[in-house]
């Protein structure tokens, strides 16, 4: 019987064949902690008898939450947790390199074939490259400190074939969305999601990440696409290895099959207060918005901002909205200035902020009042997620957001003269 | 003990907002539980009552704050009908038991709780609901004391020992 590239990952990470459903301890191939998260999972690594830790060259450690820190509190957690990785010789990339998951993966800290676990639940981006990854909590990250290795259920895989071109200004933000609204908050719990079909061969690296990163959003444990071409040409520039085939046979079990046809695909909006909410934008344009968010690990790439100032163009942002931009890492920003966007947001009325969370965090900077409206870029849109409960939080994609900045209303991006 | 009755997809923004995630003690972050959607909670709730949810219980983010500021609060046990996956785990790790309880929608708020984890049912009023036995393999380690309790007594477990670089 043929296996899914889930069961294929881990039956290798094993040293046997292991099939979904079995619970198994795994060693994994990389880790990833920080600034909310890692305070904890060090002094659960200590409070586990942990001395030193399994293998300093697989752990990373940034900041990119409360950055530069916002309080005393953030400002002792980082100077623990910079102790900690001076004391282990953990490589600390400090507030310095961005969001977190951008961060691996320009690093080339996940690959293909590869397990790799991040003390923060939109670690399932690193699909993207093929790996298998998951978020865990700060406990399960002490363990994996220690011992390198955790206790996984192997997960069913959900197949999610995409096919269809995407019409002018629709992208993989609002495949997402729309996927999410089809499965539902908790439709893929405990499974892994593969993205496969034409679409997806055809789709970038930043929009596969965007993909992979929202898994979670339908309780998946993993997002992946099988490792391509496009993936490897990626891979070269960021890691020594040789190519080799992973994919799931056709004969594998899959709990379910679905199809997606993106040629009619509108642009989506999820409204509040669940991701699952999506809905094409025109039933919610017109609707005011007080904060527009463009950047985080699900949409801060080049290309994500690039969108955006395409659709802004030579326009101004709304007098009355605040725009907030954040490049999703230093590697990022530095080709968001080269190519002269930077001038082009703030020219327009933007804040453009060094890369970090931003107001997905909900805690550091940009919150919204009662009674305000959020459209951001990013992940989430839960009550009180960047700030007052009794505030609302709308996603979209990139160009979404611009066009919507420009009018001060939830607008179609199409509806944007050029 | 009483209940306190939440809906479906309660998240762990909601659980604990992200402007507490300095904080990693569990008594400070309890008194923020709920903080926003529900306020009474921190300044009622009182040791050994029950938290209720409905689906997807936990879901978002992995921040074991939530968990914890449960913990905090005198919380031991969160009934629902489903829980997200990175909650369940993390619920186990810091010693909060999360039991799946198909019935749970028919808990109301305030009512009195029993769990009995041996005989898998509850008891919400006196009325008896059946519940579902922990995963064989979690089930192995809350009986070793927790997550930390067993890693303390384990030397070793097959790990990737070749460095990357």
């Amino acid at each position: 019987m043929g296996q899914t590239i889930v069961e294929k990952i881990f039956s290798k990470n094993c040293g046997r064949d292991v099939q979904a459903g079995e619970v198994v301890m795994t060693p994994v191939d990389g880790a990833m902690i920080h600034d909310i998260t890692g305070p904890l999972a060090i002094q659960k690594f200590y409070e586990m008898g942990g001395k030193t830790v399994f293998d300093p060259e697989r752990i990373i450690m940034l900041f990119d939450h409360q950055v530069p820190a916002d309080s005393i509190e953030a400002a002792q957690n980082q100077a623990g947790m910079r102790k900690f990785a001076a004391e282990q010789q953990i490589h600390n990339y400090d507030i310095n390199e961005g969001v977190c998951h951008q961060v691996v993966l320009e690093k080339g800290r996940a690959a293909p074939g590869e397990i790799v676990v991040g003390a923060d639940s939109h670690t399932c981006m690193y699909g993207a490259t093929g790996a298998f990854a998951t978020g865990i909590g700060s406990t399960d990250m002490g363990f994996v400190l220690k011992f390198g290795a955790l206790y996984f259920k192997v997960p069913e895989t959900i197949r999610a074939e995409v096919t269809g071109k995407f019409s002018d200004r629709v992208g993989a933000k609002d495949l997402i969305l729309a996927i999410a609204a089809d499965i539902g908050a908790d439709g893929a719990t405990y499974q892994a999601i593969e993205f496969c079909g034409k679409t997806i061969e055809k789709m970038k690296m930043p929009g596969r990440m965007t993909c992979c990163n929202m898994a979670i959003e339908m309780g998946a444990k993993a997002g992946i696409v099988a490792p391509d071409t496009i993936t490897w040409n990626y891979m070269k520039k960021k890691r020594k290895m040789s190519r080799f085939e992973l994919f799931s046979d056709e004969d594998a079990t899959f709990s379910e099959r679905r199809t997606y046809d993106v040629s009619r695909l509108e642009p989506q909006v999820a409204v509040p207060h669940n991701v699952d909410q999506g809905v094409p934008v025109g039933k919610v344009a017109g609707i005011h918005v007080d904060q527009v968010f463009i950047g985080s690990c699900t949409n801060g790439r080049f290309e994500d901002l690039a969108e955006a100032a395409e659709v802004l163009g030579k326009k101004s942002f709304a007098p009355d909205v605040r725009v907030i931009v954040i490049p999703a890492s230093r590697d990022e920003y530095i080709k968001v200035l080269q190519a002269g966007l930077i001038e082009q947001f703030v020219r327009a009325g933007a804040l453009v902020e060094a890369p970090c969370c931003g107001p997905c965090m909900g805690g550091a900077f940009g919150l919204i009042g009662p009674g305000e409206v959020s459209l951001s870029t990013s992940n989430r849109n839960f009550k009180g997620r960047q700030g007052s409960t009794e505030g609302k939080v709308y996603l979209c994609s990139p160009a979404t957001a611009a066009a919507s900045a420009i009018t001060g209303e939830i607008t179609d991006p199409r509806e944007v003269l050029r | 003990m009483r209940s306190w009755k939440f809906g479906d997809d309660i998240d762990t923004d909601a659980i604990i907002p992200g402007r507490f995630l300095t904080i990693n003690d569990p008594k400070e972050l309890a008194k923020h539980a709920f903080e926003g959607t529900r306020d009474a909670f921190a300044r009622e709730v009182t040791a050994g009552d029950v938290v209720v949810g409905g689906r997807n219980f936990g879901c978002g983010s992995s921040r074991e704050h939530a968990p914890l500021a449960l913990v905090g609060a005198g919380v031991r046990v969160v009934i629902a009908r489903s829980f997200a996956r990175i909650f369940f785990r993390n619920a186990v790790n810091v010693g909060l038991l999360p039991v799946v309880c198909e019935n749970a929608d028919q808990i109301p708020d305030d009512a009195r709780v029993i769990v009995n984890t041996k005989k898998h049912e509850i008891k919400v009023d006196g009325k008896k609901f059946p519940i579902e036995p922990v995963p064989a393999f979690m089930q192995g380690i809350i009986d070793a004391g927790g997550l930390v309790a067993y890693a303390k007594n384990t030397k070793e477990v097959p790990a990737c020992t070749k460095s990357r670089r």
